[in-house]
């Protein structure tokens, strides 16, 4: 019997994960899981996971050092620790509020930086953790628990393109934006995450790899129902794709 | 061991690099940018990391960025911006992170403005943090307790895997005073501070060991109840261990004055003053804050001492309230204290002595 497709061994030892049904960061954990092991890194990783559903469902269920940063300030612990032990692989794991709202000081000059560190964003539309709140990427009209009536650009700002705002600084390295809507972005998905971690590894710096992804539980959305939401309305706002690569 | 003459700023740059800091994070406020300046001329060429942060957020969390690693880091800053690392600072005693913060304090509350004070007593020893995590808090006297101070804040941080906060003001950062200044520590030395850590707690390579979580709160294996009651247990040891105050002409004093810190140095003068004309008063100078040295206040002979006259450059007093707690009602406490800048001053503590005395 051939072996297809197995689960990372780094993952789900300890802890299952604590995400929703549908929820597309176990998901995009995953693919970091066979990414770190197919370059043989996962005992020289470290994760410095965001505050959000992000750092708390990836915390013990992937099965590395893992340290988790006060809300929003990922890319300064990170940064940190990357100049003093760089010889370790680091990656943070943010959620949209964590990495451009209340961090967005420390995303931008780490971004700046040029810091040789790997980024894994996950841009889910809103405050999947504390209920559903509204993010800065959240879309025009959406309605969240805070924009109960659809947010209005006028009055609390239009979506925030993270790799497009990044894209005008001159040190970041790699920029590119996927999502995990079916195979074919599944394994796209990876391509980027595995380019963000690779270009560390040959000290090329900054690589963020943002994913478009589904919060069924906020979203009042079906798995299924998200995927349709995020082709229809989440991809037209965040396209797809490279932003840069150096 | 040698002799130089020294800025405030400049000694404390140079004796936490010296005591193998190799890490040090900060965002320019005055009075303390002689402190990054220096460190950021020298660090790099002992092979240690030096950044400026994008803010004092940004700066205190690199710390954490750089000890979860197990390299020895600083910061410094002064007044509002240590209110800016409030968080973080929860997260160190919570995560149990052993770095050094110092504080170069100029006015409040607000921004102030840049004049020396002592203005940030509750900050320091009550309130740094949401949580009610403590840390051993430091108030040096002079430069040299400063320099010293620097050192010993390194080696309490490892022993009780806390941060060390040393309490300084704007006076301290700006005057130069001759000192001794020790001895760095050697490079294999600072190799070996690492090594330990990364074998005991710090994050890093997992060869051979199960996968290790920082995080500044309960965590996947400790309730939050176990982590605080662990906490409890550290500090109750440091009140044990790490109460340092100093008794200056107390054995026949029937008036004592108490001041800390900078404030210390013109309580002595004063004391003085009033020695030479025939008073017999005596100083108690707290040394660590926090702990408080309750027992240096028990220690005084009530029978005989008939008022304490407490003073500080911060307006409202806030010393006086761990005076008062002290002192338990045994003798009238008096307040002498200025603010926004007004130094201390020798003869003003001395006059209200003497009412005091009347
Ligand atoms: C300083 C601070 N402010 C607010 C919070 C509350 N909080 C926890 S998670 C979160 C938002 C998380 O949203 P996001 O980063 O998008 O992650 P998601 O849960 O959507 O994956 C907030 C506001 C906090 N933990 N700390
Ligand atoms: S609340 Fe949303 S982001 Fe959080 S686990 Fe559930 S689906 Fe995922
Ligand atoms: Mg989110």
């Amino acid at each position: 019997m051939k072996t297809v497709y197995k689960k990372p061994e780094c993952i789900g030892n300890k802890k299952p994960n604590s995400y929703c049904p549908g929820c597309m960061h176990s998901i995009v954990v995953r693919l970091v899981a066979e990414v770190l092991e197919e370059l043989n890194v996962v005992n020289s990783s470290v994760m410095f996971a965001g505050v959000g559903c992000d750092g708390n469902g990836a915390f013990g269920y992937l099965d590395i050092d893992t340290v988790i940063s006060p809300h929003g300030r990922a890319l300064a612990v990170a940064s940190a620790y990357k100049r003093c032990n760089p010889e370790n692989v680091v990656f943070t794991y943010q959620g949209d509020g964590d990495l451009i709202a209340i961090g967005c000081a420390e995303t931008m000059h780490a971004a700046n930086r040029g810091e040789n560190v790997t980024v894994i964003f996950v841009n889910n539309a809103q405050y999947g953790m504390t209920g559903g709140q509204m993010a800065p990427t959240t879309l025009a009209g959406m309605k969240t628990t805070t924009t109960p009536y659809g947010r209005d650009p006028k009055a609390d700002g239009a979506p925030m393109h993270v790799c497009e705002i990044l894209d005008t600084l001159d040190n970041p390295t790699f920029l590119a934006r996927g999502t995990c809507t079916d195979p074919k972005n599944i394994i796209q998905t990876k391509k980027y995450i595995k380019q963000a971690f690779q270009n560390q590894l040959e000290g090329k710096g900054f690589s963020l790899g943002e994913i478009v992804s589904a919060c069924p539980s906020n979203w009042g959305l079906s798995p299924l129902k998200s995927i349709d939401f995020i082709n229809e309305k989440m991809l037209p706002e965040y396209p797809l794709g490279i932003v840069r690569d150096r | 061991m040698e002799k130089v003459f020294m800025k405030g700023c400049e000694a404390v740059a140079e004796a936490a690099m010296r005591a193998g800091c190799r890490y040090y994070a900060g965002y320019p406020i005055t009075p303390q940018n002689q402190v990054p300046e220096y460190i950021s001329r020298k660090m790099p060429k002992l092979g240690g990391v030096f950044m400026q942060g994008e803010s004092e957020v940004a700066s205190i969390n690199m710390i954490y960025g750089a000890a979860v690693g197990g390299t020895r880091s600083m910061i410094t800053s002064s007044s509002c911006g240590l209110s800016l690392m409030s968080e973080t600072i929860g997260w160190l005693i919570s995560a149990e992170l052993p770095v050094v913060i110092a504080n170069f304090q100029r006015g409040g509350p607000g921004i102030g403005d840049i004049g020396p004070t002592q203005q940030d007593y509750f900050q320091a020893t009550k309130a740094h943090s949401n949580g009610g995590g403590r840390m051993l808090v430091m108030s040096p006297g002079s430069l040299q307790e400063a320099i010293d101070a620097v050192f010993e804040a390194f080696e309490k941080a490892n022993k009780y895997r806390t941060p060390v906060y040393i309490q300084l003001d704007g006076i301290s950062g700006g005057m130069m005073e001759s000192v001794m200044m020790p001895d760095a520590i050697s490079d294999e030395e600072v190799a070996a501070l690492k090594q330990k850590a990364k074998e005991e707690w710090a994050v890093g390579k997992m060869e051979g060991r199960e996968r290790r979580e920082i995080v500044g709160g309960a965590d996947s294996g400790l309730p939050l109840q176990t982590l605080n009651q662990k906490l409890e247990a550290k500090y109750l040891e440091m009140e044990k261990n790490e109460v340092k105050y100093e008794n200056y002409l107390m054995e026949d004093a029937e008036y004592v004055i108490t001041a800390y810190g900078i404030g210390s140095r013109f309580a002595r003068a004063a004391v003085n003053i009033l020695r030479e004309e025939g008073y017999k008063v005596g100083m108690i100078r707290p040394i660590n804050i926090y702990p408080f040295p309750f027992e240096a206040y028990d220690a005084i002979d009530y029978s005989k001492v008939k008022g304490i006259l407490s003073t500080e450059m911060s307006i409202p007093a806030q010393f006086i309230h761990d005076v008062q707690i002290a002192v338990k009602g045994r003798a009238p406490v008096y307040n002498y204290s200025t603010s926004g800048g007004v130094i201390l001053d020798a003869v003003e503590i001395a006059n209200h002595a003497r009412e005091m005395m009347k």
